[in-house]
């Protein structure tokens, strides 16, 4: 089983953590997070519910701004810009 | 569509659950016992799911994330609860009963916090996430939670720790040789049935109280109240507070003063409106439910279901007390032990000769299993809730979270029999009960839950690295 974490050809980073439960899709948002460079955008994949309260917690509390959030076949999509 | 589809199950589980109900009613009418436990279970099941309440996320969220919203819900539930379970306990409706206080607890939680984190959620929490879908809860749960703890109970594996004095106080106990066969039969009858039981109210300290106010200055107010309050004051300064008062600073401009901090610390009880609601229900319900199932004791003269079990033909399904696993309000791991017990006889393994099954909970047919129909109830509760809310999705476990819930599940079974309970048995309760045990548990869930978080942080350190390689 394989998280991927991608840098898109518009410089913007792809993380999809699809399959994975808690604490694993929290975990490597803020890893990811901390990977890239404040305004840059990271897109999420998951597919976790109970993940996406915390995450959107965590995303508040360090000033992210999460720019979008969709629901797509069970999958749950965040768009965030770092903050 | 999909929409669609899921109301239809939704309404279809709800029914048969109704259904079910109805035929226990038919069959006879002190199965209203069971149905009763069915009933609670579905709405522990819809409020978990709908807060994604999970003891799991309260401390591994705090460490991992630095977000307190689980563990804010949590405490929010317990400040409910304990006010109920005084209300309850001074108008003699309580069934609670605190339990052995000792080391075994804190190194319980210990091995129970490590497990949780690794499994992705905690005794609760993989019963509710079952009813999503979630592959790695039911690994957890069957593998940890059913048939680890009832391996667990009845092994001589761990004869060679214990001290002889153990062997010496538990041959003197006064427990049938036939039941005293296993390492955790020692356990039990040499060092745990010995050990103080403490419930503050019922100290010297406090039982001259007058009336009815040492439940609520005792058991509410200085076991629960007071500890939580300091708790939610210290996650506020530890957590949110740095981070709430510069931006609060930005936006008006002025210093910062003990109205701010105020603000501050309803803020962070607020900003997870589903989780805290949902404290505040569970709370509640969790009340509730004492109160209903001492309701149901007193309405059929009993104390233990095994009772009932026995005048309708059911001898065989209770322990040779005449008692079956009956807690009288919430509680989640001894049944799954139960269950797990049930199956390895059926594979011819004996499961009678020892304490936890032969001497005290029995091994009822599941069907006829009260506190594994409240586990049932919540399965499904939260499959409605997930069903409601197009949450629920079917995800098997694969590679490495099968290696993560198979060995969270086991040290979720393994540390919740030591303390005679889990994160619901041995913390939620206890805690708001009045007895100072349910620190201690809690206490070592958290110090568990540390060192997983420990561990994970680690591991996608790892993960990350070699995907970060080609960019």
């Amino acid at each position: 089983m394989a998280m991927k974490f991608e840098k898109n050809t518009d410089g913007t980073y792809l993380l999809d953590v699809c399959g994975y439960v808690c604490p694993h899709p929290q975990i490597y948002c803020k890893k990811s997070i901390e990977k890239i460079q404040e305004g840059e955008v990271l897109n999420m994949v998951f597919d976790n519910p109970s993940s996406a309260e915390t995450i959107k917690q965590m995303l508040d509390q360090a000033g992210h701004d999460l720019m979008e959030e969709k629901k797509e076949a069970g999958k749950i999509i965040f768009k965030i810009k770092k903050g | 569509m999909e929409e669609k589809k899921n109301q239809i199950w939704a309404f279809a589980i709800t029914g048969l659950l109704i259904l079910t109900s109805m035929i226990y009613y038919q069959v006879n009418e002190y199965y209203m016992y069971v149905v009763v436990y069915i009933w609670f279970g579905f709405a522990y099941g819809m409020m978990l799911q709908y807060g994604r309440f999970c003891f799991a996320s309260a401390s591994r969220d705090l460490f991992a994330a630095g977000v307190p919203r689980m563990a804010v819900g949590i405490l929010v539930a317990l400040i409910f609860f304990s006010l109920i379970q005084a209300t309850l306990a001074s108008t003699d409706m309580s069934t609670f009963h605190p339990a052995p206080f000792g080391a075994h607890t804190l190194i319980a939680g210990l091995i129970f916090g490590v497990g949780m984190v690794l499994s992705g959620g905690c005794a609760s929490g993989s019963l509710y996430k079952i009813g999503e879908g979630n592959g790695t809860s039911f690994l957890a749960a069957f593998f940890g939670l059913c048939i680890g703890q009832a391996v667990f109970v009845d092994v001589t594996w761990f004869n060679g720790l214990m001290p002889q004095s153990w062997f010496d106080k538990a041959m003197a106990s006064g427990v049938p040789a036939a039941q005293m066969t296993s390492s955790f039969d020692i356990y039990l009858a040499g060092y745990v049935w010995n050990q103080p039981v403490v419930q503050l109210s019922k100290t010297a300290a406090f039982s001259g109280l007058p009336g009815i106010s040492k439940y609520f200055i005792a058991d509410s107010l200085i076991n629960a109240l007071i500890p939580a309050a300091l708790l939610l004051v210290t996650i506020y300064y530890f957590y949110i507070r740095k981070g709430f008062l510069k931006k609060r600073a930005k936006a008006t401009g002025g210093t910062m003063g003990f109205k701010d901090e105020l603000a501050g610390m309803w803020s962070m009880i607020t900003a997870s409106k589903r989780t805290t609601m949902m404290g505040i229900i569970i709370g509640i319900v969790a009340g509730l439910h004492i109160f209903v199932m001492k309701g149901m004791q007193i309405r059929y003269g009993i104390s233990n279901f095994g009772e009932l079990l026995v005048k309708m033909g059911h001898s065989a399904d209770t322990s040779i007390k005449g008692t079956v696993f009956d807690p009288g309000y919430w509680y989640i791991t001894s049944q799954e032990g139960q269950l797990g017990g049930w199956i390895l006889e059926k594979f011819g393994w004996n499961m009678h000769d020892n304490i936890f099954f032969g001497l005290n909970n029995g091994l009822p047919e599941p069907l006829r299993n009260p506190a594994l129909w409240m586990s049932f109830g919540i399965i499904f509760g939260a499959m409605v809730m997930a069903r409601l809310s197009n949450e629920f999705k079917f995800k098997l476990p694969k590679g490495e979270l099968i290696v993560w819930g198979l060995t969270g599940g086991i040290l979720m079974g393994v540390g919740s029999r030591p303390a005679l309970g889990c994160n619901i048995g041995a913390f939620f309760i206890r805690v708001a009960g009045g007895d100072p045990s349910g620190w201690l548990y809690g206490l070592g869930m958290v110090s568990g839950a540390f060192f997983g978080v420990k561990f994970f942080n680690w591991w996608s350190d790892r993960k990350m690295a070699k995907e970060m390689a080609s960019f």
